[in-house]
């Protein structure tokens, strides 16, 4: 019996299953990936891989045991390493002994090809062609309205009277989302959820940090991989804003590219005119976006040897200067711990919450 | 007379002949920034980002002393060469990270060479830099010419089994090489990237190193092109960087050479990206040949004695390995 997995990724998991699930596939959910998942990734991978690369491996060799024996999961055609994972991982768990299927998708534009054999490999239940655009579209949309939701926390979050309500109510009303199945059902859920959530009491008075996020993919939207920072940064009172969301991400990379793509690129191209792979251009750009927008400042998120990463970084300290707008960059591995995080973010935020009050006071 | 500076590092050991040919043909004097040293590998740490790796460090290093010596410094964006596979994303991002990664430097030519996107895409990049300085038409095509000839003749020298410091010095100082044993009892192959092995500092001289031990030393930049074109590895799919895909089909070639060499070593830098990827892929297809295989990684601390002590260990366990196989 096949039984297929995927990578956690925040909580797209939802989406996957019930695209996977309509497809005719059974699924072993990916658990959130914890300290057990990190320590069985560390253990088979090269040291210096980047910091996803360890997640999923320690996210496959859970699910294997939990019986999983086909993964699925996203491929690229570089320069950023990531492209070459999926390869990787298939070598490793076959030299552990596991016999896996690998389907990796790689950009459709590209390899229309893959694209459509994948889907045939995928489709036990032999749906048609016209059904499986039907399903594809309805996850489209539950995953749209799962970013909606985390969109709306960002902004409640710091306002919020009640410490932890937030939180609180996310939990409750994702499951509402993960129950819905047809269109309607998800459209409907989605509005009372974010109906839900709008309840929450707030405060409209409290001084609230507009805070941009930038930086890699995976550990952009896994919370377990980057230490829940936009909860931490939430409960500090900062209202975040992320330059990345799943579906936006897939779209510029399957579809065609979306405006805000385009802008992005635009904005980064006096300081990086190339492409180089991974995210390292998005986060220049994004952090001129966010700043030509008044934020207070900007968050740099990445794996620990992120190569694409590391070029943005260094060029990063030009646009900061150039543009006046402070950046603190993470660079996260399995090391990383959450209290250190927590006291290099509150040191800066008082650091914003005073450039921005010496700020008013001057005005 | 304008003054144009070439750090010592990265793609110095690949094309450095062919860039000061060109470039003293045009009539520009061309300063190098020398071999690597501590002052100027403590520059580089102090600049360039902790994530970074070594070699861009030392990239950093040699810039930063070209400051105050050059009218403009060339780092060309190498971003194709082959059509094929790019190079690692800190290439591509090399002029940018000088230009916005340091304060005061000279003017940066960063010509971007991508052989994917137009026919002749190498010749109208020299073009465009010769055009820079209001050279002729003439005058540049010529020094492409004579530079193209150089590139061949430094290339046959590699050929030849002199590794690119030697062979340059041969070049443009006609300074033969010192060999420092005539022939040793043992074969080496090196696979690695060739501004990590070759930059003697930081790979804390491995080559001569090897050499006094009575080791003859083979890199994988001695290997013909078309021999490293026609391995195959086994990786289910193209690997994307030129350096990386380069030396995976180094590393094959030298471990189907069973009868000619006793040994290889993956020379890494602590830090690199592909690296990490590349060794754990040439483990696995080096799993069965049964040549001995030993990976090291090297950093800004790395000393002379730990690296000779496990080089030491290497070499004689593949002595005895052979006595006893005699």
């Amino acid at each position: 019996m096949r039984r297929v997995t995927f990578p956690h990724m925040g909580e797209s998991y939802r989406t996957f299953k019930m695209l996977l699930n309509d497809l005719g596939n059974e699924v072993i959910l990916p658990p959130r990936p914890s300290r057990k998942t990190l320590n069985l990734g560390v253990q088979h991978t090269p040291e210096f891989a980047c910091f996803p690369l360890k997640i999923l491996m320690g996210t496959y060799l859970e699910t294997m045991e939990m019986g999983a024996n086909v993964i699925v999961t996203s491929g690229g055609v570089g320069p950023c390493r990531a492209g070459l994972y999926a390869e990787l991982h298939k070598k490793i768990l076959h030299d552990l002994g596991y016999n896996i299927e690998m389907i990796v998708f790689e950009p459709p534009r590209l390899y229309p090809f893959n694209f459509i054999r994948n889907v045939y490999k995928l489709n036990p239940a032999k749906l048609s062609i016209k059904a499986i655009i039907e399903c594809i579209k309805r996850a489209w949309r539950k995953l749209q309205a799962l970013d909606n939701l985390e969109k709306a926390t960002h902004v409640i979050r710091p306002r919020e009277t009640l410490s932890g309500a937030t939180t609180k109510t996310y939990k409750k009303v994702l499951e509402w989302v993960d129950e819905a199945y047809t269109t309607n059902q998800i459209v409907e859920a989605e509005k009372a959820a974010l109906d839900e959530l709008n309840k929450i009491p707030q405060n409209p008075e409290r001084i609230v940090l507009k805070v941009g996020i930038v930086g890699e993919i995976y550990v952009l939207l896994e919370p377990a991989s980057n230490l829940e920072i936009e909860e931490t940064l939430g409960n500090l009172g900062v209202e975040v804003e992320r330059s990345m969301f799943l579906t936006g991400w897939t779209r510029d990379n399957t579809w065609k590219e979306t405006v805000e793509g385009m802008t992005v690129k635009e904005a980064a191209e006096p300081y990086l005119p190339e492409l180089i792979g991974g995210h390292g251009r998005d986060s220049i750009g994004n952090t001129i976006l966010y700043a030509k927008r008044k934020f207070d400042g900007v968050i740099q998120l990445a794996p620990f040897t992120c190569i694409p990463e590391i070029v943005a970084r260094t060029i990063l300290t030009s646009v900061s200067r150039d543009y006046q707008i402070p950046v603190l960059t993470f660079f996260l591995d399995e090391q990383t711990g959450k209290a250190g995080m927590a006291t290099r973010l509150e040191a800066f935020v008082d650091l914003m919450k005073r450039k921005k009050m010496l700020l008013a006071s001057g005005s | 007379m304008i003054r144009v500076g070439i750090p010592n590092a990265l793609f110095y050991y690949v094309y450095f002949p062919m860039w000061k040919a060109f470039f003293e043909e045009l009539g520009l004097q061309v300063v190098t920034s020398g071999k690597t040293t501590k002052k100027l590998l403590d520059g580089g740490v102090r600049e360039a980002l902790a994530d970074a790796c070594v070699p861009v460090k030392v990239f950093f290093g040699h810039a930063l002393s070209l400051k105050d010596k050059v009218d403009f410094l060339f780092i060309p964006r190498i971003v194709c060469l082959n059509k094929k596979t790019v190079y690692c994303p800190k290439f591509l991002g090399l002029p940018d990270m000088i230009r916005f990664g340091m304060e005061n430097m000279p003017a940066v030519i960063d010509v971007r060479i991508d052989t994917r996107s137009k026919k002749n895409a190498v010749f109208r990049a020299y073009y465009s830099v010769g055009k820079l300085f209001n050279k002729k038409p003439e005058l540049i095509v010529k020094a492409y010419l004579k530079a193209k000839h150089i590139q061949k003749v430094y290339q046959q020298y590699l050929r030849k089994g002199l590794q690119p410091p030697e062979a340059i010095e041969l070049i443009f100082q006609n300074k033969k090489p010192r060999l420092t044993s005539q022939s040793g009892q043992l074969n080496f192959g090196i696979v690695g990237y060739p501004y990590v092995i070759h930059d003697q500092y930081i790979s804390v001289d491995i080559v001569n190193k090897l050499r006094r031990m009575g080791v003859n030393v083979k890199t994988s930049d001695n290997l013909s092109p078309l021999n490293l074109k026609l391995q195959r590895y086994n990786t289910g799919k193209r690997f994307f960087w030129t350096f990386s895909e380069r030396t995976l089909r180094a590393a094959r070639y030298f471990s189907n050479q069973k009868k000619k060499l006793d040994g290889i070593i993956h020379l890494t830098a602590f830090g690199c990206g592909p690296d990490s990827i590349v060794d754990k892929f040439i483990q696995f297809d080096n799993g069965t040949n049964g040549i001995p295989f030993m990976s090291i990684s090297i950093d800004e601390h790395s000393g002379e004695a730990g690296i000779g002590t496990r080089l030491e260990a290497f070499v004689d366990m593949v002595k005895r390995q052979k006595r006893s196989e005699q």
